[in-house]
Order: C-alpha cells, then sequence, then structure tokens
C-alpha cells in the first residue's frame, strides 16, 4: 500500500466562493420569481422614486471592485515591498467603501421612511427593503471576509494570504454584479 | 472566509473537552453529532406519531399519559382535533427535516464523505461544526413551539398559507407557535447551506491521488449529487421562509390576500399569493424527497456489492439515474399542487416529468436486483436492510405512478394512499437506508460489532411492522378515507374504524421493536466485540484505517487510489476483492 506526504493540490476556499456564489444567486432568483408573482396577483402595486442616493452607492460600489482589483495584482507581485504596501492602502480603501456603501443603503432606507414608505405600506416597498437589506447583509459577510484576507496579508504575502484574498475577490465582484442586477430590477418595477 | 490552508494541513487533535466533544472540528464527531441528534428528534417523532395512532383508533378513550403532558388541549386525555393537527404538524417538521435529511444526508455523509475521498477532514471544519449547532438551535427554536402558551402549530408539516401567515386568528398554535416554526426553519436552512457548500468543495477538491470522480465510492457520488439538490433547495425555501415571517411580525403581504376575513376578523392584509407560498415550498418540497432518499441509494448501493460479493451492476447507469433523479427532481414540484386549482395544461406539464422520473429510479432498482441475482448473498443485518429498503421503495414508488396522474390524484390527494405512499418511499425507505448504514459503518465508528443476532429481528419484525401501518393505508385511501381528520366517528367513515384500529397496533408494536435497535446501539458501544479494520472485507478507504479511525483518518499521509470500489469478484491478495488503494492488478476469480 503506497502513501503519500503531500497535501491535495486544489484550494477548496474558491470552490467554496463558487459554491456559495450559486446559493445566493438562487437565493434572489426566488425572490425576483416572488416579486412577479407578487406584482401580478393583485392590482396594489405602488409605484415610487427610488432614492437617488442609490445611483451613487453603485458608483461606489463598482469602484470598490476596482480598487480591490488592484490591490490583489500588487499583493500578488512575488517580494515586491513597495506593491505590497500600496495593496494593502488599496485594501484598507476597499474596505471603507464597502462600508461606505452599506451606510449609503441606510441613507436611501432613511429617505425612503421619511416619505412615508416602510415595510408593511405595500408589496412594492416591502420587495424593496428585502432585496436591499438581505444584499447590504450579504455584502458585510464580504467585509468581513475581506478583513480576514487583510489581516492574512499583513502576516506576509504567502499562498495562504493570496488565496484568501483570490476568494474573497471573487466574492466581493459578485457582491457588485448582485446589486448591479437588484438595481435593474428595482429600477425597472419600483 | 479561507479555510484551505486548515482543510489542506488537517488541524491538530484538540485536547479539551469542549474542543473534542461538543464543539469539535472533526468531520467524524460533527458526524456523531448529527446521528445523535436524529436518534432524539425519530424518537421525540416516533411518539408524537403514536399519540396520533392512539386517538385515530380510539377518539373516545384517554390516551396515556398526554393528559398530563398538555391539561389544556388534551383535558382528560383526549385530544381536540387542533391537539391533533399540532401532533400531526410537528411529527412531520421533526421527522423530514431533523431525521430524514440530518441522518442519511449530513449525519452519515458527514462521517464517511471525508475518508472515502481520502481527505483529512471536511474542506472547511468550522462551517461544518456551525452547520451542525446552527441545525442543532433550529430543533431547540422548533421544541420551544411545545412550551409557548398557544402550544405549537396546526398547519402541517407544509405550512400553508395564507392560514400560516396571519396569526393567531388562524387558530390555536397560530401565533407564537407558528413563527417558531418559520424561524426554525429559516435557521435549518442555513445549517444545511453550510453542509452543503463543504460536501461540494471537500468532494471537488479534496479527493486524494488517484481518487478519480469514476473511483469514488457509491455513497459519496450520492453524498454529492443530494447536496447538489439541497443547496439548490434550501436556497430557495430560506427565502420562502423569511417571506412567511415578515408577513407574521412585519405587516407585510406576500401570501395573504386582500379581504381575508379569519375568525370573524378581516385580516390587515391586502394582494398577497398564497399560491406564492405553495410553489415556493414545493419548489424546495419535492427535491427534499430525495434529499431524503438518494443518500439512501447511496448507501444501499455500496452496501450490497460488499454482501453480494459481486460487482453493482451498472455503475456508470446508476451514476446517470442519480444526476437524473437530481435534474428531474426540480421539474415536477406542480404534481403537489393538482388540487390548488391548476391549469389543466400546467398539470399536465408536471406530470409528464414526474412519470418520466420513475425510469430512473426503476432502473436503479433494477442494478439492484441484478446485483444480488446469482449472488451467494451474505445476510447480515445490513445487507437485510438494503433488501428492504428496495423493497419498500418499490412498494411506495408504484403508489406514485398513480399519484403522478392529475385525474386520479385529485381523488387521493387527500386520502390516506397519499399517506401510506410518501411514508413507504420516502420514510420508511430512508429509515431502512439509516438502519443499514448504521449496522454496516458502526464498527467503524465505534470500534465494536453490533450484535447480530438482535439486529436480523430487529429487521424482520420492523419489516412486518411497517407493512402492516403503511400498506394498509393504500386500500383506505382507494375507499375514500379522508386524511388530516383527527377521528372517525361519523356515517360512511365508520367501516374503515377496524382497520385503523389494526394499524394503530401495528404502529405501537413497530416503534416498540425499536427498542431492540436501541439496545442494541448502546450494548455494543461498549460491550460489543473488537471490531476489526475490515469486518466487512469491502474496499473502500474507510476499511483500511483502524476502527475508530484515528483524529486525522489517515495518520498524517494521503492514501493513493489504484482501483474503483466496485472491485468484488476478483482475485486479491486478500480474497476475492480488491482494495481501493491496493497496487495489486485486478484478476476475475
Amino acid at each position: 500500500m503506497e502513501a503519500v506526504r503531500s497535501a491535495p493540490p486544489s484550494i477548496p476556499s474558491r470552490t467554496g466562493v463558487w459554491v456559495g456564489i450559486a446559493a445566493i444567486t438562487m437565493s434572489f432568483a426566488a425572490y425576483t420569481s416572488a416579486l412577479l408573482v407578487r406584482q401580478s396577483a393583485a392590482p396594489d402595486w405602488q409605484h415610487f422614486q427610488l432614492p437617488p442616493v442609490l445611483y451613487w452607492n453603485t458608483v461606489l460600489l463598482l469602484a470598490s471592485s476596482g480598487t480591490l482589483e488592484l490591490a490583489r495584482r500588487r499583493v500578488a507581485r512575488d517580494g515586491d515591498a513597495a506593491a505590497l504596501r500600496s495593496g494593502l492602502m488599496l485594501l484598507w480603501l476597499t474596505l471603507g467603501m464597502g462600508l461606505l456603501f452599506v451606510a449609503g443603503q441606510v441613507v436611501a432606507w432613511r429617505d425612503l421612511m421619511a416619505q412615508g414608505l416602510f415595510l408593511a405600506t405595500g408589496p412594492s416597498t416591502s420587495f424593496f427593503y428585502v432585496f436591499t437589506v438581505l444584499h447590504a447583509l450579504h455584502l458585510l459577510g464580504g467585509v468581513v471576509a475581506l478583513g480576514v484576507a487583510n489581516r492574512r496579508v499583513q502576516a506576509g504575502a504567502g499562498v495562504r494570504a493570496l488565496s484568501a484574498l483570490g476568494s474573497a475577490s471573487l466574492y466581493w465582484h459578485f457582491m457588485g454584479a448582485l446589486w448591479v442586477y437588484l438595481l435593474l430590477v428595482l429600477t425597472i418595477k419600483m | 472566509m479561507d479555510q484551505s490552508a486548515t482543510a489542506g494541513a488537517g488541524h491538530h487533535a484538540p485536547q479539551s473537552f469542549l474542543r473534542k466533544h461538543v464543539f469539535s472540528l472533526d468531520h467524524k464527531v460533527i458526524g456523531k453529532q448529527y446521528l445523535d441528534l436524529a436518534l432524539v428528534a425519530v424518537l421525540t417523532g416516533m411518539v408524537l406519531s403514536w399519540f396520533m395512532r392512539f386517538h385515530l383508533a380510539f377518539p373516545n378513550a384517554a390516551v396515556p399519559v398526554l393528559g398530563a403532558l398538555a391539561p389544556k388541549s388534551a383535558a382528560g386525555g383526549i385530544m381536540t382535533p387542533e391537539m391533533y393537527l399540532a401532533l400531526m404538524t410537528m411529527h412531520g417538521t421533526i421527522m423530514v427535516f431533523f431525521v430524514l435529511t440530518t441522518a442519511p444526508f449530513a449525519g452519515f455523509g458527514n462521517y464517511v464523505l471525508p475518508i472515502q475521498v481520502g481527505a483529512e477532514d471536511m474542506a472547511f471544519p468550522r462551517f461544518n461544526m456551525m452547520s451542525f449547532w446552527v441545525t442543532c438551535v433550529a430543533f431547540l427554536v422548533l421544541l420551544a413551539a411545545f412550551f409557548v402558551p398557544d402550544g405549537p402549530p396546526i398547519a402541517g408539516w407544509t405550512a400553508y398559507a395564507p392560514l400560516s401567515a396571519v396569526g393567531i386568528d388562524a387558530g390555536p398554535g397560530m401565533g407564537l407557535g407558528m413563527t417558531l416554526w418559520g424561524v426554525s426553519i429559516a435557521i435549518f436552512c442555513v445549517g444545511q447551506l453550510l453542509g452543503s457548500l463543504n460536501f461540494i468543495a471537500t468532494t471537488l477538491d479534496l479527493r486524494t491521488k488517484g481518487m478519480s470522480l469514476m473511483r469514488m465510492p457509491f455513497s459519496t457520488w450520492a453524498w454529492f449529487i443530494t447536496s447538489v439538490i439541497g443547496l439548490i433547495a434550501f436556497s430557495v425555501l430560506l427565502p420562502a421562509c423569511i417571506l412567511l415571517v415578515l408577513d407574521r411580525v412585519g405587516g407585510t403581504s406576500f401570501f395573504i390576500p386582500a379581504g381575508l376575513v379569519i375568525s370573524d376578523k378581516l385580516q390587515p392584509h391586502s394582494g398577497g399569493s398564497p399560491m406564492l407560498w405553495q410553489h415556493l415550498f414545493w419548489f424546495f418540497g419535492h427535491p427534499e424527497v430525495y434529499i431524503a432518499i438518494l443518500p439512501g441509494f447511496g448507501i444501499v448501493s455500496h452496501i450490497l456489492p460488499a454482501f453480494a460479493r459481486k460487482p453493482l451492476l451498472g455503475p456508470k447507469v446508476l451514476i446517470a439515474c442519480m444526476f437524473a433523479i437530481g435534474g428531474l427532481s426540480y421539474t415536477v414540484w406542480g404534481h403537489h399542487m393538482f388540487l390548488s386549482g391548476m391549469n389543466p395544461v400546467s398539470a399536465t406539464l408536471f406530470s409528464v416529468p414526474t412519470l418520466i422520473i420513475t425510469i430512473p429510479a426503476t432502473v436503479t432498482t433494477l442494478l439492484w436486483i441484478g446485483t444480488v441475482y446469482g449472488a451467494r448473498l451474505r445476510f447480515t443485518t445490513a445487507a437485510l436492510f438494503c433488501l428492504g429498503f428496495v423493497s419498500v421503495f418499490v412498494s411506495g414508488g408504484i403508489s406514485g405512478f398513480f399519484l403522478a396522474q392529475p385525474s386520479i390524484d385529485t381523488y387521493l390527494h387527500g386520502t390516506y394512499f397519499v399517506v401510506g405512499h410518501f411514508h413507504f418511499v420516502m420514510g420508511v425507505a430512508a429509515m431502512f437506508g439509516i438502519f443499514a448504514g448504521t449496522y454496516f459503518w458502526f464498527p467503524k465508528m465505534y470500534g465494536r460489532m453490533m450484535n447480530e443476532t438482535i439486529g436480523k429481528w430487529h429487521f424482520f419484525l420492523t419489516f412486518v411492522g411497517v407493512y402492516c401501518i403503511f400498506m394498509p393505508m393504500h386500500y383506505l385511501g382507494l375507499a375514500g378515507n379522508v386524511r388530516r381528520y383527527s377521528a372517525f366517528t361519523d356515517d360512511y367513515m365508520l367501516a374503515s374504524q377496524p382497520l385503523h384500529v389494526f394499524i394503530t397496533y401495528a404502529a405501537l408494536f413497530t416503534g416498540a421493536v425499536q427498542v431492540l435497535f436501541l439496545f442494541n446501539l448502546v450494548w455494543s458501544r461498549f460491550k460489543g466485540p473488537v471490531a476489526p479494520v475490515n469486518p466487512w472485507e469491502a474496499t473502500s478507504l474507510e476499511w483500511t484505517i483502524p476502527s475508530p479511525p484515528p483524529h486525522n483518518n489517515f495518520g498524517d499521509v494521503h492514501p493513493v487510489v489504484y482501483h474503483g470500489p466496485n472491485e468484488y469478484g476478483m482475485k486479491g491478495s486478500t480474497g476475492d476483492y480488491v482494495m481501493q488503494n491496493s497496487p495489486e492488478k485486478l484478476e476475475t476469480t
């Protein structure tokens, strides 16, 4: 019987993120189909103006994907201390932009509440809050993942840190794409 | 997010009691924890069914113990119809979610899958631990419904809206109890999603050298396919439960229509769609049937060749069939809604794939029968439960042919025919898979053999018992005996009462027989003969390591695999089989 003392070659964290992306996609597909069915179920769908801050939030989130990608490429440069330092700066910037996005979403919710549009006001506002709150919660998960990756990069940009950063980046970009999709649905339906 | 280093290198053996036995990262401990949770759940669910069966047989007699447990809803031991519905709801929920999902999939899968692929642990051990404890919290939240003032919900395990969405006006238990149900199932979904994620990543990324996909044991294939099904199904049930809870506590109107008057009160909601709940629920609900039964497919396909001493017939066909069943399971959910006001064209569109899905299921059954045909079968308890699995799966599956047709389902859907059908095909078959897995892997898990004589008595008495319970239900259904009623004391239903009495005696008997299993489980754990490394002369990797396995399974090395798991009837150095990690060349005997 032969045995080897090497670890398996694949990196499960990336597979894990892809599987997570599949689950979240399925979940939001379910919410979207619920929205379509609910809208056609009764004539009580009220249209309302989306808070303009949402568009600024969108720009912020997409820009954060860009800074993250820059950070990832700089951190991956082998033996370049200056690139590692600027990569870390960009990572902090990405984290800040992510938190700013969530703060911007809070501004959007307060804007709607000031207009008297709450969770239970009507089906359209119900779906607005469900979509945006759940996306924000998922995004906060991404902030935690980026924080973990950041800590590992600070400890040294080894295989483990790069793997963590790669997986967190994949999730973060997906969060951006998901938000664009949700904004599109909200713009069309609200 | 990244836990790959932990997974690749394995984690150190914990020293403290808490990290070793409670908050353990070891897949083997987590697997046992899932099985222990399922054992508690199944005993709870069984006692609830006893209460129901006793009342159905003797509606005017006091149910023993129940009067003391529920003095309000079962004064003097005689339960109210609402109490019956509460017991039915909790029985179904506990059995489907916390037994049929946790034991064959999360329990055995956690323990065996990483070893079968040659890994030290699951890909994400922390997520794995979270998965179990989240599931445990879900179970406790559900049980909490027994202790709230109005008691448990009465909406059934399917929790149909709008009654499940409106609150206490819908009846006793539909207040806090129903909310706890929704919260519990939402939490459960999170636990199972974490589990599915782990199973998929482990299977894809942590296979050892030489363990190609086609060399994976059939049980691993089944758990892998089940985890893909579960990932999709629970991703839809979770949103459904969140929307349901929001309707209940947030004042939204996702599932509650306008102008709904319940208990003489106009509900302050508008425009919701009760059918939306049904679609979301059954989009999960039907694949859930396969989440419960596919691990059984894998377990039976893994165990039968070991005792038939023959390779499984058509291994690639089996895997293709499991994939086909998994894929088709997402196209048939509407057959649960034939009576919900469905367009006949839609009904046909759901009926056709329902009939088609019986083809891979039938082919699989033929493969098992073909495998044991002409074999010198070793009649161990595990082998007997595998044969029992095939028997009850066929019995329950055949009644599925009838129910797949909308015109016949219209008559049978609300009757005991359906109760008999799904208990056989999903409940008892999955339970037999769990029993087979327990008798087969117990020596590996605890290092001791179970008692075979007691095991065989357990099998034969259970086998006869379940047929006495569920086969007559088909006849009751054909005779028009409706389900969900707490008693059949009126006119035309009276004729069915003797059969109900018989079923109740059979249920009490079959339940009591499980004492044999419990005794065997506990006694063998401490007093059973010491198990060798490979007591069944099986081929897969779990039988190459000590019983029980060490903390990191293979002792800091990764095994190399040379063969598939199906190499029986060969001439090997150890007998008529060749282990997966044996470098010797195959030679047919």
